[in-house]
């Protein structure tokens, strides 16, 4: 039976990990995860989830136990935040490269110097390239749903998933969403199982050196190099947004709820700009557009990024073919240069006819606050703004919100 | 398990000579088992084997004469370690080179 309720999304997350029949939970508690971490340990010491919780020491040791637990058989979860995040980092490449379907949830907030426990993306973007398939909820409801989807993604794809969802903004406000039943997540989610299983009848050794070149191994069989590894990790990992299409598809049809899950459209279908974002933000500009389209007549959609990596390159390019403007906001970019996403996104328009006017903007580092009135101006400057002569001014991200 | 459509592509190896190609080229120095010494050969029957049982590539065959192959020896001298009888020796592969290794 389902279950709707009102709760925390750190609280959601856990409740989504309880569903999907984990058997190992390896976390090290950091704001502003800690609260999901806690409450899966509640869950196991209660009794309630048949799990074996191992408390580490750090986060480096959080993921080599979840690389141990899921090669070994088991479904292995864990969550971090921000400076946890990068502490990982090196483990992360590693359980992608052994292409262990591992799921992470990240309540993302910004990463140190100067400490900052509050929300950005710039933990969850600075790992991109990591080769984990990255997700983003825009709330209480999709951090349930991304969850569950997510270990049956990992596991068809053997590629780990992390899911993001926003520090505070999500993680600690109370929504109401609804839990599917347990015995439907069990039909949906099928019993864990990794290629390389350790077995001792099999004995096998797993990613010690492996030479630049393909091998023949001891059966005769050639074997693909570093590079082949890597190739493939690439290609499957462009693959499994078709993956999680199918994933989306049969999640709606046994829990009622989907249908967008590489980008969320709001009101993008006659739209002269489109406005792209991330996580909680993209919910937040809904109310921004609806305003301006009813006060000011300005034709502006909010099209969401579900995924990040792999990037939905020709999807994005595609549903912005009919647009004048896009502007972009995001909560990190890369120093020195842009936004990430930007840059994402004007490199997935470059092959397309379309190129219409594109506009950065940086916004809520380390929490700073998002005003709506503050969007709705910057959103209203930049539609009516005429194309800026320069290439240089076009391109520069506008930073929202400065206090200086 | 993984879908069908996805080659998922890991670095797994089973032991055995050859997982990590032909390393006998990697070989410095090179063990020479004197069969005066050696258990099995001594006594004419399968005992021992310590160095088959070491050998991290499965280079040395269970035999009462025990064989090194050199196409995948990679001269890492575990065997000559744990031979508890020390009838193998590391000989630097120069020496076979010169001719003098007398092999």
């Amino acid at each position: 039976m389902s279950n709707q309720r009102i709760d925390s999304g750190n609280n959601a997350a856990a409740l989504a990990v309880q569903l999907c029949d984990v058997d190992v939970v390896a976390a090290y508690p950091i704001t502003p995860q800690t609260p999901l971490t806690e409450k899966l340990s509640e869950l196991i010491a209660a009794g309630e989830m048949d799990a074996e919780y191992v408390a580490v020491e750090s986060e480096h040791s959080a993921m080599g136990v979840c690389i141990g637990a899921a090669s070994a058989g088991a479904r292995a979860f864990t969550a971090t935040s921000s400076n946890g995040l990068l502490y990982m980092s090196e483990q992360l490449h590693w359980a992608a490269g052994a292409r262990l379907p591992l799921v992470m949830c990240i309540a993302n907030r910004g990463i140190g110097a100067p400490w900052s426990v509050w929300n950005d993306h710039q933990d969850a973007m600075s790992q991109r390239d990591t080769g984990w398939i990255q997700l983003f909820a825009k709330d209480h409801q999709e951090i349930v749903d991304l969850t569950i989807k997510a270990f049956r993604l990992a596991e068809l794809v053997h590629i780990p998933v992390m899911v993001n969802y926003d520090g505070y903004y999500l993680s600690h406000t109370y929504m109401p969403f609804e839990l599917p039943a347990a015995a439907a997540v069990k039909e949906f989610l099928p019993p864990y199982a990794y290629l390389h299983t350790l077995d001792p009848q099999q004995p096998e050794s797993l990613n010690s050196v492996t030479l630049p070149d393909a091998r023949q191994d001891v059966h005769g069989v050639t074997q693909g190099g570093y590079m082949d590894i890597r190739h493939n990790l690439h290609l499957e990992m462009r693959q499994a947004m078709e993956v999680l299409q199918e994933i989306d598809a049969a999640y709606q049809q046994a829990f009622g709820r989907g249908g967008v899950p590489l980008l969320d459209p709001y009101r993008c279908d006659d739209a002269d700009f489109v406005v792209v974002a991330m996580g909680s933000l993209a919910n937040q500009l809904r109310d921004v557009i609806d305003q301006l389209r009813a006060a000011d007549n300005l034709k502006v959609g909010v099209l969401a990024l579900q995924i990040y990596r792999p990037f939905p390159t020709a999807q994005l390019a595609a549903a912005l073919q009919g647009a004048k403007g896009v502007m972009v906001f995001e909560k990190g970019l890369s120093y020195g240069n842009q936004g990430a996403l930007y840059a994402d996104l004007k490199s997935a328009l470059y092959p397309y006819p379309a190129r219409p006017q594109l506009h950065n903007f940086i916004l809520g580092l380390g929490g700073r606050e998002i005003r709506t009135a503050d969007l709705s101006q910057t959103l209203k400057t930049a539609c009516l703004q005429p194309a800026q002569s320069l290439p240089e001014q076009t391109d520069t991200p506008h930073w929202m919100g400065l206090q200086l | 398990m993984p879908d069908s459509r996805f080659k998922i592509l890991t670095s797994a190896s089973t032991a055995g000579p050859g997982d990590a190609g032909r390393t006998g080229s990697w070989r410095v120095e090179r063990p020479v088992i004197d069969y005066s010494r050696c258990t099995p050969a001594k006594l004419g029957k399968h005992a021992c084997h310590l160095c088959w049982l070491y050998c991290p590539d499965r280079t040395i065959s269970k035999d009462i004469e025990p064989q090194i192959d050199l196409e995948y020896c990679k001269g890492c001298g575990i065997c000559a370690e744990e031979c508890p009888t020390r009838a193998i020796r590391m000989v630097a592969e120069e020496e076979f080179a010169k001719g003098d290794g007398h092999e």
